[in-house]
Parts: C-alpha cells; sequence; structure tokens
C-alpha cells in the first residue's frame, strides 16, 4: 500500500539557515503519525512544506504514490492535504459556516451556506463535536475554535489532515477529548499527522511516531514498543562533552526570585510560584518545553509585566518585582529580550543613539539640554569595535540594517557597557549563526567570570548545558527541577516531559 | 406650523441623500479593511464631472450622473493603488488624495468656465395619485428619482455585502486579511475593487449636490459634506441601515437651517452644523465605555496585508 502522503529528502533553508535538511517522512490512511521534536527541531517547517506554505529548496512530495508539485496552498487543498495551524485561521466576527463558506467557495451564498451548514453537521455529529454552524467564532472557546477549524478542514475534503501543535492551547480534559476525536478520524480512513512535543499525547494516541532533531527526521518506530526513555533521547539527542571551564565559587546571591505569581488577562496563571536565586559569578539555566512561563518569567525580571504576588530581590536593590526600567538600571540589571527588535532596540534610529539611550540619564552624553554627540559618537566606535559588530559602514546607520547576529551584538555592547550584577538573557542566540552564537556565549561567560549573576532562559537545551552552573527545570510556570553541573541530559528532558 | 414641518421635512431627502450614498460608498471600502478618508475628494471630482456634462451636452443629468460614478472611480484607482498596492498609511494618502481632488476640480472647473452657470438639473418625480396626499405627499412622493433610487442602492448593497459570495469575502478581507489569504482569497483585489465600487457611489452623491440638488458647479461646493460622511460611518458602525437612518438625521438637521431662518427665529447655524459631529463624538464614547470588545469595526481597518513571512 502506498504511503497517503509521502515526504522525501526535503529541504529548506531561510537566510541561510538550514530548518530541513533532508527529511523524510510518511503518513498512512488510517493512522495517527505523530511528529515528536523539540522546539525548532523543524516539525512545523515540514509540514508548512507539505501543505504548500514553504516551497521547499529540495526533495520529493508525492500524495498516494504520485508525485506531486505544490506550489500554494490551494494546490495543496486540492490534494486532500488540510492544515490545521497552531494560531488559527478564522475570521472572528463570521459565524462557523460563514468561515467554512469562506474556505470552501460555493457559486451562491444562500445555497452554498445550506449545503455547508448540512456538511458540517454531517461532520460534527460524526466526531461528535459540540459546535453550532450559526454560532459566532468570537463567542466561542479556544477548544470550539479549534473544532470549527477541523472541522473546515474536513468539510474541504480533506484526507490528510495535519494538526500543528494541536493541545497546546487546550486544557487538560479538552486535549484528551480532542486526541480521542482525532483517533477515531483515523479510523474511519483519514491520514492524520500529529505535530507535537508532548511525549504522553505520542505515547497514548499516536500509532507511528517520527521523531525529527535538528531538521533531521531521526527515526520512525511504534510508540508502544518504546520506552518514554528511548524517546525522549532520540528527541534530546546524544549527550555532547561540555567545555572545560573554572567550577564555580560559590559568591553571595546576588538574585532572589521568591514565589513569583502571574496571571494573564485571559484567567491563565503563566507564573506559578516561580522560585530560584542566583549567586554572584554563576550562570542560572532555566530549560523548558516552550509556553510553560518562560516568557513571562523574562518579562517580569525585566519590568515588561507586573507580577500579581511574590518578589524579585536583587542584591542591594531590594524587591524590585515593581520597579520600574529606570530603577532596574539603577540595580544593574540588565536585559537581553528574545525579540531584540521590539523590546531591544529602536531600528530606525542610528548605532549610536541606541547604544547611547541607556546611559543618557547617567549625565555621560550631556545634560537635558545639550547632546554630547562625540561623546556619544566615540562610546559608539570603540563599542562596536570591542564587540564585533560586523556590517557597520557608520555609527550613523540605521540599527535596523544589522544582521540578526551583530544586532544581538549590539545589545549586548549597550547592556554590558555598565558592567550589570544581574544579566537577564532570553533565548539570546535565537536566530544567529553559529559564529554569532559563540561570541554571544562567550560574552555571558565573561560576565561571569567578572561576578555577574546570569539568568538563561531559552528552548535550546544545548545552549542551556553548556553555558550554566546549574538548571532550573520550568514547568506550568514552576521550576519543577534543579541540576548541578554537569547535568544529565537525558534527566532533564524527562523533568521537561514529564510534568507537561 | 403644519407648513413648516412639511417644507423642513420635504427638503430633508435632498439633504440627505448625499451623506447616504457618500457613508455607503465608504462603507463598502472600509468594509473590506481599507480607513478610506477621501470622501470630501471624490464627492468634489463628482460633483465636477456631473455638473461639467450637464453643461457641455446641455441637460441629460441621467448621463451626468453616471460621467460622476465614472470620474470618482478613476481617481480612487489613484487611492487603491496608493493604498493596497504601495501599502502607504491610509491616513495619509486619503487626505491627499482630498487635497489634490479640492484643488484639481477648482482648477478645471474654472479653466472650463463651468463656475456658477446655471445647469438643467433633474426634475423631481410626481408619483401619482400619492403625490396629492395633502402633507404626506409632498413629503414622501414629490422627491426626485435619485432618492428613491438611494433606496433601492442600500437594499443592492446590503444585499452584496451580506448575502453573496462577494460580499463573505470583501468582509474577509476587512476581518482577518490573513485567514482570508489562506482561504485562498485574493486580499489586493477585493481591496480594489471595493474601493472602486464604494467611490462610484461617493462620485454619484457629489453629482446629486451639482446636478440635482444646487443645479450648478461652486468651487468646493460640497462644504465638508464628505467628512461629515466618514463620521457618519463611524456613527452607523459601519452598517448600511443605520447609515441610512443617520444620514436622514444629518439631513433633517442641515434642512432645518433655512427653515428656521426664513421663521425668523436666531439661532447660530454654526451650532446647528456641528451636531452631526457631536453626535458620532457620542456614539463612540458610548461605543468605547462598552465593556463588550464588539465594536463592529472591520478588524483590520487601516491595516495594509503583508503575507506572513517566517521570522
Amino acid at each position: 500500500m502506498n504511503a497517503a502522503l509521502q515526504l522525501a529528502g526535503i529541504r529548506k533553508s531561510f537566510d541561510g539557515a538550514l530548518a530541513l535538511d533532508g527529511a523524510s517522512f510518511e503518513s498512512r490512511s488510517g493512522e495517527v503519525h505523530a511528529l515528536l521534536g523539540e522546539n525548532g527541531a523543524g516539525k512545523s517547517s515540514l509540514m508548512n512544506v507539505a501543505a504548500g506554505l514553504y516551497a521547499p529548496d529540495a526533495g520529493s512530495i508525492s500524495i498516494n504514490g504520485a508525485p506531486i508539485s505544490l506550489s500554494g496552498p490551494a494546490l495543496a487543498r486540492s490534494h486532500g492535504i488540510g492544515m490545521v495551524h497552531q494560531h488559527f485561521k478564522l475570521v472572528r466576527p463570521f459565524t462557523v459556516a460563514e468561515n467554512v463558506l469562506l474556505a470552501n467557495p460555493k457559486a451562491h451564498f444562500a445555497s452554498g451556506l445550506r449545503d455547508i451548514r448540512d456538511a458540517i453537521k454531517k461532520q460534527v455529529d460524526a466526531l461528535k463535536f459540540s459546535i453550532d454552524p450559526d454560532r459566532r467564532i468570537d463567542t466561542m472557546t479556544v477548544a470550539e475554535q479549534q473544532q470549527a477549524e477541523i472541522v473546515k478542514v474536513l468539510v474541504g475534503g480533506a484526507r490528510i489532515l495535519i494538526l500543528d501543535e494541536p493541545t497546546a492551547v487546550l486544557t487538560d480534559a479538552e486535549a484528551i477529548g480532542l486526541l480521542e476525536i482525532v483517533q477515531r478520524l483515523a479510523r474511519s480512513g483519514t491520514a492524520v499527522v500529529l505535530v507535537t512535543h508532548k511525549l504522553q499525547d505520542v505515547k497514548r494516541y499516536a500509532d507511528v511516531v517520527t521523531i525529527m532533531r535538528g531538521g533531521k527526521t531521526v527515526a520512525t518506530l511504534d510508540p508502544r514498543h518504546s520506552t518514554a526513555e528511548e524517546l525522549t533521547e532520540l528527541t534530546v539527542g546524544q549527550t555532547s562533552a561540555l567545555p572545560e571551564r573554572t567550577p564555580h565559587q560559590g559568591g553571595p546571591t546576588r538574585l532572589n526570585v521568591g514565589a513569583l505569581t502571574y496571571t494573564r488577562a485571559d484567567g491563565r496563571t503563566m507564573l506559578n510560584n516561580t522560585s530560584f536565586y542566583v549567586r554572584a559569578g554563576e550562570i542560572y539555566g532555566i530549560a523548558g518545553v516552550s509556553g510553560n512561563g518562560q516568557a513571562e518569567l523574562a518579562e517580569a525580571l525585566i519590568g515588561a509585566i507586573d507580577p500579581s504576588l511574590g518578589e524579585i530581590w536583587v542584591d542591594g536593590a531590594g524587591d524590585i518585582s515593581h520597579a520600574g526600567p529606570s530603577k532596574r538600571r539603577e540595580a544593574a540589571i540588565a536585559a537581553i529580550p528574545a525579540d531584540r527588535y521590539a523590546y531591544a532596540l529602536a531600528g530606525s534610529l542610528p548605532i549610536q543613539d541606541n547604544l547611547a539611550v541607556a546611559q543618557i540619564r547617567s549625565g555621560r552624553y550631556g545634560s537635558i539640554v545639550r547632546l554630547d554627540r562625540a561623546a556619544m559618537r566615540r562610546d559608539a566606535i570603540a563599542a562596536v569595535k570591542d564587540y564585533d559588530v560586523q556590517g557597520v559602514r557608520s555609527v550613523k546607520q540605521k540599527a535596523s540594517l544589522l544582521s540578526g547576529g551583530n544586532a544581538q551584538k549590539l545589545v549586548i555592547a549597550r547592556e554590558f557597557s555598565r558592567e550589570p550584577d544581574v544579566v537577564v538573557a532570553h533565548s539570546p542566540s535565537r536566530g544567529l549563526d553559529a559564529r554569532a552564537c559563540a561570541a554571544v556565549h562567550q560574552r555571558l561567560i565573561a560576565a561571569r567570570e567578572r561576578g555577574a549573576a546570569i539568568v538563561l532562559i531559552s528552548e535550546d537545551l544545548d545552549e542551556i548545558l553548556s553555558l550554566s552552573d546549574r538548571i532550573g527545570v520550568m514547568t506550568r510556570g514552576a521550576i519543577v527541577a534543579e541540576f548541578e553541573r554537569p547535568a544529565d541530559r537525558q534527566a532533564i528532558g524527562r523533568a521537561m516531559v514529564d510534568h507537561a | 406650523m403644519i407648513d413648516f414641518l412639511v417644507n423642513w421635512l420635504a427638503n430633508a431627502p435632498v439633504t440627505a441623500v448625499p451623506y447616504a450614498l457618500a457613508a455607503l460608498g465608504l462603507i463598502i471600502a472600509e468594509r473590506s479593511g481599507v480607513l478610506n478618508l477621501t470622501a470630501e475628494g471624490l464627492m468634489l471630482v463628482g460633483a465636477l464631472a456631473g455638473a461639467g456634462t450637464c453643461l457641455m451636452l446641455g441637460g441629460y443629468p441621467a448621463v451626468a450622473l453616471v460621467a460622476a460614478m465614472v470620474a470618482a472611480s478613476a481617481v480612487s484607482l489613484l487611492f487603491a493603488v496608493l493604498v493596497v498596492v504601495l501599502r502607504i498609511n491610509q491616513v495619509i494618502a486619503g487626505l491627499s488624495v482630498v487635497f489634490f481632488c479640492q484643488g484639481f476640480t477648482g482648477l478645471v472647473g474654472t479653466l472650463a468656465k463651468w463656475q456658477n452657470k446655471q445647469l438643467t438639473g433633474l426634475a423631481p418625480l410626481k408619483i401619482w395619485p400619492l403625490s396629492e396626499i395633502p402633507g404626506i405627499g409632498r413629503i414622501f412622493f414629490q422627491q426626485d428619482p435619485i432618492v428613491y433610487l438611494t433606496i433601492l442602492i442600500f437594499f443592492a448593497v446590503n444585499f452584496l455585502l451580506f448575502r453573496t459570495m462577494l460580499g463573505l469575502r470583501i468582509r474577509s478581507v476587512g476581518e482577518n486579511p490573513g485567514a482570508a489569504d489562506a482561504a485562498g482569497v485574493s486580499v489586493t483585489l477585493h481591496r480594489i475593487f471595493a474601493i472602486v465600487a464604494g467611490s462610484s457611489l461617493i462620485g454619484l452623491a457629489g453629482g446629486y449636490i451639482s446636478v440635482v440638488s444646487v443645479k450648478l458647479w461652486v468651487t468646493g461646493m460640497t462644504g465638508g459634506r464628505g467628512w461629515i460622511a466618514v463620521a457618519l460611518v463611524v456613527f452607523a458602525r459601519w452598517a448600511p441601515w443605520p447609515a441610512l437612518a443617520g444620514a436622514l438625521l444629518f439631513g433633517c438637521i442641515e434642512a432645518l437651517i433655512p427653515q428656521i431662518a426664513a421663521a425668523g427665529i436666531r439661532v447660530p447655524q454654526y451650532l446647528m452644523l456641528m451636531t452631526p459631529y457631536l453626535a458620532t463624538i457620542a456614539v463612540m464614547i458610548w461605543v468605547g465605555t462598552k465593556d463588550s470588545g464588539i465594536t463592529q469595526e472591520p478588524g483590520a481597518l487601516g491595516q495594509p496585508h503583508v503575507r506572513e513571512e517566517r521570522r
């Protein structure tokens, strides 16, 4: 029997960074096929290729054994490939039926809507969903919206259903309900692809699992005949040798985060009694599956959100959990945010302005009525040289013209210019090439040698392992396990998924 | 007293039609997600084209009104290219088009010597025998044909927007262009269509002022009615029927001004002229203080659409 969907040797790179490196994948009708991997392993990229959203650089796609080329999402749909994205593609003020009609156009609106409504009712009954075709999307819960998305794809005649992290937005009970439905759907002859990083979902609901790591598909096996340990090992890879370095000396505590709690506007608790401490001359790594509160923790530390409970105590400054950015700067906290273009740089301003802005109140660059441009320029030229920021023709050029890696070096140059006591780095090497990544890591280690306390929040386990003196695993907004260097990669991997 | 009321209300439809048509044209464009501020300019273009055609042909007001629609649509194509294709800021592009049209129509009207020349416009249509009912007849059954056509146009546009595939696509493009794009709907084409189609109605509104209501061309003769139409769209929460009701309300207010003056009552006319804006501000405050997130404002209003790119 031919595979319903076959992807072979798919390669795809974005701006020179290889996202898919010869990935191969086969999905059969009647099976739930899980695609398991860490963040950035290439799962979503591979499925976006299958859905016609990304054009692969190399490789072949075939449906039921016949090779095809997908030039766009519409063509993929016509071949029966339907994808439910993590971020729903629904028009919120429209009803379910109108959304389905929009994606599956009919010649006439009124009769088309009637047909669509019947088709939706048929699917809803078959899947035991609870949605009403005439309800507006913006009155529905996230789980119901997801049902609407699935129905939309199925009414379009999809025989291959790709679900991208479908349980990420659901509560446990909703997730179980959905996965049971997905299983039933497969039994009735649909080929289902379940993109996930949750091991339990794979163990309980998948017939086959393909594991991806670093843009490659590393194994395809039957999850029921393999242990969680085997799957974890395949997902996170073999432990690579850790770089040698001077052991941590055990300095005084510089940063103490105590029982930090934050509830988002939609009622979800993102930080739930998060507690940890970081000593001088120590890098504290925070590992975890993305969406477990790491982003909120970083935002609370840099002052972008206001935690509802708990404290952020900094040596010499006291509790700063409600302090504004300027107070945090006085407390010698440096921030390297994950989204450097949104939080760290003003892209349309010159490099020298971006560098000077952090110290504009210190008087280093003149007073409120006078700006010492010469000093700004002198410091900027020195910083660009010191931190090896490439691609700078002039310090008056716009910061947005720098590539990702050099923009990050610029942020670090500014943040480290005041010799901070505490550094908060969130995914500091995201999107950087190997050389820039190494440079960033070197800077963090240099700050550690100088005696700074560093919090490193990253979804890249390799980065955490190679840099951290201690590692905390964050799950559901809390630190659930801590490891000393040298930490066991497998143990961390298990801690990350066990509590999820 | 009765005479006063009948005189006033019989004049109200004529003042209301330009507001109604222009607001409806704006609603079509804004439902597709394009913030359209061009109404004042396009109404002037329509008014000039209508008056000019009438003067050159020596009559034929129906032809003149079609010319008004075509001219406004043609100019709106420029706006469409600016905001949809080149993705220029919609507020700035809209304002530029208005100022361009104000200057351009003044120039052409003066060069062609169309200023202040009486033209043969459209005569009222008497729907006999209903037109002979005292009072009621004058108000409802002795209006010009465009008044009745406007009501038909409202039915047609309402049907188009909410009961056709085209309308579904236009609204989807205005609410969530990303989802529309994923569903295979061309955001660019639907937005351009909505701008051009809506602008033909704005042109008709302008032509109506010069050809039917005033029956001559005067530079800048729309006198800010386009801006009231922009406010009216917000007032009506982007829905056609409330826009018609609002246009009638604003039309009644405007028609009241000469009646009050004729009756010898002294009320500052600027107070009357500002009431439409005051009403719009009141509606916006009411909407802003409501807790519910349902504002009716198209979700992607004013946002140019760029296909999602990978970070």
